[in-house]
């Protein structure tokens, strides 16, 4: 353990020094900043989203506040997966192709420990970063559409969780793929997990049951996409009737469910994908 | 109980043989140095011994504890051929790192002189990224003995140093001998190998084709004797024979002015060994 803390330490104290978290920091209040306008823009419709509609019988406000808060945490998975590639990287083949992996290897260092470490430093890092974006979020939608969700806490838990999966995903890439290939990987596994996420969506809509078979199956081999739907659907727990629906029907509506068995099964998942990278990592000649 | 000892090591790429059944031993305090053309086998052999690559066969052990095991990688220090650090570190950060992960309680006091031994007690803020390759080599050699390792397994320490850094690293392997580190030194650098190691072995196509001291190595080359009637040469004679040949030369009328018995050196033996002339 104390193998892995000094790994982590200096992985974060890389970054640091790089500068990464400074550049992050910049752009996400950038991010922050461009919500808040959206959502100021939309608060001063109040009139318009404010009640119930007579028509529809949809609580507007809630349909906006969702939707927006939705369209943030799409973009906090986004934000926080580019973070995550980039903390893992390099980690393991990259930084053996440039000679900077050997010497630490070669000091009383198992190899598990050091993937444990870079795996603690950078889902450390990326969880806290969708954690803070996320009630970041939260706290402008309240603030410029009077709207807070029906749960925080799990929802936040529930980002954090999928960015630590995309995590070990990244990590195990960088026991075998070069930097450039582990990053196109990464991102194209984060593409097809929204890809099913959507293709969901449009399978409710249809009442697909084969689409909605298929994405689910999707979101299950790529688990960062059922936590993120998951959380999705956290938000607006305690909502039902039309406002449901139209929620549902939205991009952001989170329309499946994954049951009780998700977060164990995260959590097998990552410690399969993480003792499959060491197995591989273990073989690597250096 | 040797520093190093492999037996039979054998390490295999695919189709490609790079270490045929090598035998090879470091003794306590002794620094031997590893000969042998690029692709003869030899970072694959510190490698292995490192526990950086996988044997395919045979066994190398480090102080008695198998190469790649935690108790092994506690007694060695090593120095890879091309290696980098971390360009955001400075140099007595870099050390300070080694020191937590190789468990040493030196503290200041060894990293200080550890720079100070390398020649770079004056610059330990120094970031590595803005050090010259010399000075990165020297830091790597600081490195390599973070922990005061019974071992030093160094891949061409020499390569990016200076006539004046060739020097200083002579001069602490020397010391390293004189406090009991067996060093492994691998090199090009033949004339440096020759002064500095107590045995040689070269090493070529996955072979050791040749282990022995320095002198050893050296094979006789005959004598020859400058006379008044010019240059004899026996090229098969030996010292022994010397004072034998002087009396016949003599006892026939020769004036004798020099003798000189002739080795081959250690780059003769190398180059007739290795196939490069």
């Amino acid at each position: 353990m104390r193998g892995a803390a000094i790994v982590a330490g200096f992985a974060l104290r890389e970054s640091l020094r790089r500068r990464v978290f400074i550049v992050v920091a910049l752009l996400t209040v950038g991010f922050l900043a461009l919500y808040g306008l959206g959502t100021w823009q939309i608060a001063k419709d109040a009139d318009q989203i404010g009640g119930v509609d007579s028509g529809s019988g949809v609580e507007t406000r809630t349909l906006a506040g969702a939707t927006l808060l939705g369209l943030s945490m799409f973009a906090t998975l986004f934000l926080g997966a580019i973070l995550a590639v980039f903390v893992t990287l390099n980690a393991v083949r990259g930084d053996a192709e440039r000679g900077l992996l050997q010497p630490l290897l070669v000091r009383p260092l198992p190899r598990a420990t050091f993937l444990l470490g870079r795996f603690a430093a950078a889902a450390s890092v990326c969880a806290a970063y969708v954690i803070v974006v996320f009630l970041a979020s939260a706290v402008l939608t309240e603030v410029f559409v009077d709207w807070w969700p029906d749960r925080v806490v799990v929802p936040a838990l529930e980002l954090a969780a999928a960015i630590a999966v995309l995590c070990v995903l990244a990590l195990a890439g960088s026991v075998v793929l070069s930097s450039t290939a582990n990053g196109i990987a990464i991102f194209m596994l984060f593409g097809a997990g929204l890809t099913a996420g959507l293709l969901g969506q449009i399978g409710e809509a249809l009442s697909s049951d084969t689409l909605e078979r298929v994405s689910k199956i999707a979101s299950w081999a790529l688990p960062f996409e059922a936590l993120y739907q998951t959380a999705l659907q956290s938000i607006t727990a305690d909502t039902f009737g039309f406002t449901r629906l139209a929620i549902d029907l939205g991009p952001f509506g989170g329309a499946q469910t994954f049951g009780a068995a998700l977060a164990p099964f995260a959590l097998v998942y990552v410690a399969v994908v993480g003792a499959a990278a060491l197995w591989a990592f273990r073989r690597r000649d250096l | 109980m040797p520093a190093l000892a492999v037996q039979d090591l054998r390490k295999r790429y695919g189709a490609v043989e790079a270490l045929k059944g090598v035998e090879l031993t470091v003794d306590e305090g002794e620094l031997v140095g590893l000969l042998g053309p690029n692709g003869a086998g030899k970072s694959t052999l510190v490698k292995i011994a490192c526990g950086l690559v996988r044997a395919s066969g045979g066994s190398a052990t480090i102080a008695g504890a198998p190469a790649g095991s935690a108790a092994a990688n506690r007694s060695l220090g090593y120095l890879a051929e091309l290696f980098r650090f971390p360009d955001w570190l400075s140099a007595d950060e870099l050390l300070a790192l080694h020191q937590r992960l190789s468990g040493s309680d030196g503290g200041a006091r060894e990293r200080g002189e550890l720079l100070e031994l390398v020649g770079l007690g004056e610059v330990p803020d120094r970031r590595v990224g803005a050090m010259s390759k010399g000075m990165q080599q020297r830091l790597g050699i600081a490195q390599a003995m973070i922990g005061a390792p019974k071992l030093l397994l160094l891949d061409e320490p020499t390569s990016a140093l200076d006539p004046a850094g060739r020097r200083t690293v002579r001069r602490l392997l020397e010391q390293l001998r004189e406090r009991g580190v067996a060093v492994l030194l691998n090199s090009h650098l033949l004339s440096e190998v020759e002064l500095v190691c107590d045995r040689v072995a070269i090493i070529a196509r996955g072979e050791v084709v040749a282990a022995g001291s320095p002198a050893e190595l050296s094979q006789p080359g005959g004598v020859e004797i400058e006379t008044g009637s010019g240059t004899r040469r026996f090229e098969h004679a030996t010292r022994e024979q010397v004072p034998q040949l002087v009396r016949e030369l003599v006892a026939a009328g020769e004036d004798v002015y020099e003798v000189r018995v002739v080795r081959s050196t250690l780059e003769d033996t190398y180059l007739d060994l290795v196939g490069g002339r």
